[in-house]
């Protein structure tokens, strides 16, 4: 049973069904030149939700993330503007990410504010921060050689750079996140900080170094989004924070902290890619599509209660007693 | 006893899926009794609980209410009913008055219909007369001692004409005083013709507060008898089944080297001023009431908090202020006193929680070798007789006293060089406890140096070579094997002169 109700498993369905049912009613679904369109256009939320995986997993988030984009973004545009080398300008903008992190951070950690709060100040924070760089003109006109790092495919492959960037990144953290030893303090964190803080593993600094990484690959992706669309202005990826939290929750990561798998945020990931891009071909507004990314949230957060809530009568038709004494059980069944 | 009884089970049977957590259970609850509910971690005495507090409905057999059978619909219906719980640790609203928590939902009016603040306080400081005890009806919840807070339930129960009281458990987090105040209550209550359910691991409490005893083991009745007449032996023979090996078993040892040294710790506010030594092969005792200062004290040496001024040493080495890592890598291991939040992470499985110390000796190149951390886990589960069914289960799925063992597995594989346990043996079954009072005795021969916090004095007596005592965070006494007695330990406690 539960390998059946595992609900990365379900996403990893789901996500053959919206495909095949994509494929079935829009003629231009399917095809490799809109596939490729439909991974490049999700190249910045899939690169987030790598690290907020990790973030939620030890049971904090980072909301800012979109205003780091977008004040990354500004940055480029105006040091641009302001005549500094490409080469320059990247990796100054990624460190600047860097810091907006170690803000975060330090605020959670050293303070011990809750996440949500201070990172909801923050995304007004370092939105403004934006505006403030780059006001509100757009910049264009990047040299061809650095879009096409954001636009072209790999050679031979429809796999765009970002995006095989992304599947570099994902294995990475998908080790890091299930067979090393911070993986498995990020868990015990997520489930029980007191616990893992007794158990010698230093809370503190885990979390500031995932605020720090947060910060940084927003950042990272607030370049590649500006050189995608050959465009930098202060109100780039404005509120893809939330398809980013969408996307891990739909993955079966547990708001809490302590559960989730990288595989099943992959899922969501694509997931939530596949509809939008499915929606975009069907002409369906962006209202519309604001409408079930917030859906799908609610729905990734309410199915894994149900399932929970639904178990103890399953598995009470189970008749495995292992060594389980009487009372033991009965913490079973609420 | 003449006359029915309040309260009565007759031939009850519950099963939870294939497990029959009561089988054909009888219990009967006379007016002005105390009766204990006796049996080890998983006899089923929670079940029985639940059972008289409407929570579960028996599959078969009767619940009677003054001999007529009654079906309760729920916790609010045996709450109409006359029947209390009170559990270990009590939930009050921490922002509301003490006369606000008795009065919930209840409070006097007014005849204008608004809270008649004074009547209700009048009210609530009757009920304390009526229980022998002095609490201030107007101070708030919060800052309580679990032992008043405990009397602020009892309060409330009889507000509301409760006849049978039913006490889960209620000394485990009380100190010595405190457990005879508790007492002196429930004999007034008697005396005024309650009926008293009375469940505890502590043998000495049954003989001393109960009439009569109800023994369960693995979910069947095994007798119901005056306590009179009884002994220790009898009622852990009828619990367990079988013989039991002595409880401490601690073996005289000679001392090694000075493996722990702490001098002149203070944390201001908690502990002022104590200095200690913890040799090899020893188990030093750190005994005194709930409050004052001994787990703050473990918590700083260990580094989960910071002390403010003063030194530990483990073998020779300094250790620095606040880091648990730094700790555990000199050789120290603390077994926390709350497994639930500190000791364990319920969530995740036994091999896990058993890995989360090692974390760097399972490391193979960056990964962590799965193997490796099972073999860990597998060692140690044997070597301490853990009754698990997978090591790939969730740790909550085991009974208390295994999951102490989860625990106290978790830092042995650490190889520490000294072992400090905070109330390690609070809640978990007679046939555990022996288990680890024989395990720190081993572990105390082969040299390592123990620190054991403890509010069990015939534990305290019976393993430590020295005893510690604190009272208000400033150690009052140190007393060998030799003179420690219930009254040398205790009157140091209390901070009468020693």
């Amino acid at each position: 049973m539960a390998k059946v109700l595992r609900w990365d498993v379900m996403v990893g369905v789901l996500l053959v069904a919206v495909f095949a049912g994509g494929s079935f009613t829009s003629p231009g679904f399917a095809t490799i030149g809109n596939l490729s369109f439909a991974l490049g256009d999700l190249g910045e939320i899939a690169l987030i939700a790598l690290t907020m995986t990790m973030l939620v997993v030890a049971a904090e988030v980072d909301l800012s993330v979109a205003s780091v984009l977008g004040l990354s973004s500004a940055l480029v545009g105006a040091l641009w503007d302001g005549g500094m080398a490409i080469e320059t300008i990247i990796p100054l903008v990624v460190l600047v990410g860097a810091l907006c992190g170690l803000v975060n951070g330090l605020l959670v950690t050293k303070l011990g504010l809750p996440s949500l709060a201070v990172t909801i100040g923050t995304l007004a924070l370092y939105r403004g921060l934006a505006y403030v760089v780059l006001g509100d003109k757009a910049v264009a006109q990047f040299p061809r050689e650095f879009t096409a790092l954001a636009v072209d495919d790999v050679p031979g492959t429809f796999i765009p750079y970002p995006v095989a960037l992304f599947v570099l990144l994902a294995v990475v953290v998908a080790i890091v996140l299930h067979a090393t030893g911070f993986g498995r303090s990020l868990f015990a964190i997520g489930a029980q900080e007191q616990a893992a803080f007794f158990a010698g593993i230093r809370v503190k600094r885990i979390k500031l170094l995932l605020f720090v990484l947060s910060g940084t690959v927003a950042a990272f992706a607030g370049v590649v989004f500006t050189l995608r669309y050959g465009s930098a202005r202060a109100d780039n990826g404005m509120g893809i924070e939330l398809a980013v939290i969408a996307a891990v929750l739909l993955g079966g990561v547990d708001f809490d902290g302590g559960k989730g798998t990288l595989g099943g945020v992959i899922a969501g990931v694509l997931l939530i890619g596949l509809l939008r891009n499915l929606l975009m071909l069907n002409d369906v507004s962006t209202e519309i599509q604001s409408i079930v990314t917030g859906l799908l949230l609610i729905i990734s957060v309410l199915t894994p209660r149900l399932i929970t809530a639904l178990k103890p009568a399953l598995s009470r038709r189970r008749t495995s007693t292992d060594q389980v004494g009487p009372e033991s059980a009965l913490k079973g069944s609420p | 006893m003449s006359g029915p009884p309040t309260l009565a089970l007759a031939n009850v049977s519950k099963s939870f899926g294939a497990v029959r957590a009561l089988r054909d259970v009888s219990l009967e609850l006379f007016p002005g009794e105390a009766h204990a509910l006796a049996g080890e971690n998983g006899a089923g005495k929670s079940t029985l609980v639940k059972t008289l507090a409407g929570v579960h409905r028996p599959d078969s057999g009767q619940v009677l209410l003054g001999g007529e059978p009654v079906t309760f619909a729920g916790p609010a219906d045996a709450q109409q009913a006359g029947v209390a719980v009170i559990y270990q640790e009590p939930t009050l609203f921490p922002d509301l008055s003490v006369a606000e928590n008795i009065f919930m939902g209840r409070q006097p009016r007014t005849s204008l219909g608004r809270i008649d603040r004074k009547a209700m306080h009048a009210q609530a400081r009757r009920l304390f007369e009526r229980l022998g005890v002095t609490l201030d009806p107007e101070q708030p919840a919060r800052g309580l001692s679990i032992a008043d807070q405990q009397l602020v339930e009892i309060a409330k129960a009889i507000s509301r004409d409760a006849r049978v009281l039913v006490m889960d458990e209620p000394t485990a987090a009380l100190s010595g005083n405190e457990v005879a105040r508790l007492f002196s209550v429930v004999e007034a209550l008697r005396e005024q013709g309650c009926a008293i359910l009375f469940i505890s691991h502590r043998l000495d409490e049954i003989f001393s507060l109960c009439q009569r005893v109800t023994t369960l083991r693995d979910g069947a009745w095994i007798a119901s008898e005056p306590v009179e007449g009884l002994t220790h032996d009898d009622l852990i023979r009828r619990m367990v089944g079988r013989d039991l090996d002595a409880l401490y078993p601690k073996q005289d040892t000679t001392a090694g080297e000075v493996a722990l040294q702490v001098e002149r710790l203070t944390r201001e506010g908690y502990f002022t001023d104590v200095s200690f030594q913890v040799r090899r092969g020893e188990i030093v005792a750190l005994a005194g009431l709930v409050g004052a200062g001994r787990s703050e004290v473990a918590r700083a040496v260990f580094g989960i908090d910071r002390w403010d001024a003063g030194s530990v040493t483990v073998a020779g080495r300094p250790l620095p202020a606040g880091s648990p890592t730094a700790a555990m890598g000199a050789g120290l291991a603390l077994v926390p006193e709350d497994r639930r939040q500190q000791g364990l992470v319920m969530e995740l499985s036994i091999e896990r929680n058993i890995g989360l110390t090692g974390l760097r000796s399972l490391r193979r190149g960056v990964t962590i070798s799965r193997a490796a951390e099972r073999d860990r886990a597998r060692d140690w589960a044997l070597r301490l007789q853990l009754k698990f069914g997978r090591l790939s289960d969730g740790v909550g799925v085991l009974s208390g006293g295994n999951q102490q063992k989860v625990v106290l597995a978790k830092w042995l594989a650490t190889e520490p060089s000294v072992l400090i346990v905070d109330e390690p043996t609070r809640g978990i079954d007679v046939g555990t406890k022996a288990e680890v009072h024989r395990l720190l005795s081993e572990l105390a021969g082969q040299g390592i140096a123990v620190l054991m916090i403890s509010s069990d004095l015939p534990e305290v007596l019976g393993m430590a070579d020295r005893v510690l005592v604190m009272h208000e965070g400033r150690l009052t006494a140190e007393i060998s094997r030799a003179e420690a007695t219930e009254e040398s330990v205790m009157s140091a406690a209390t901070g009468r002169a020693a």
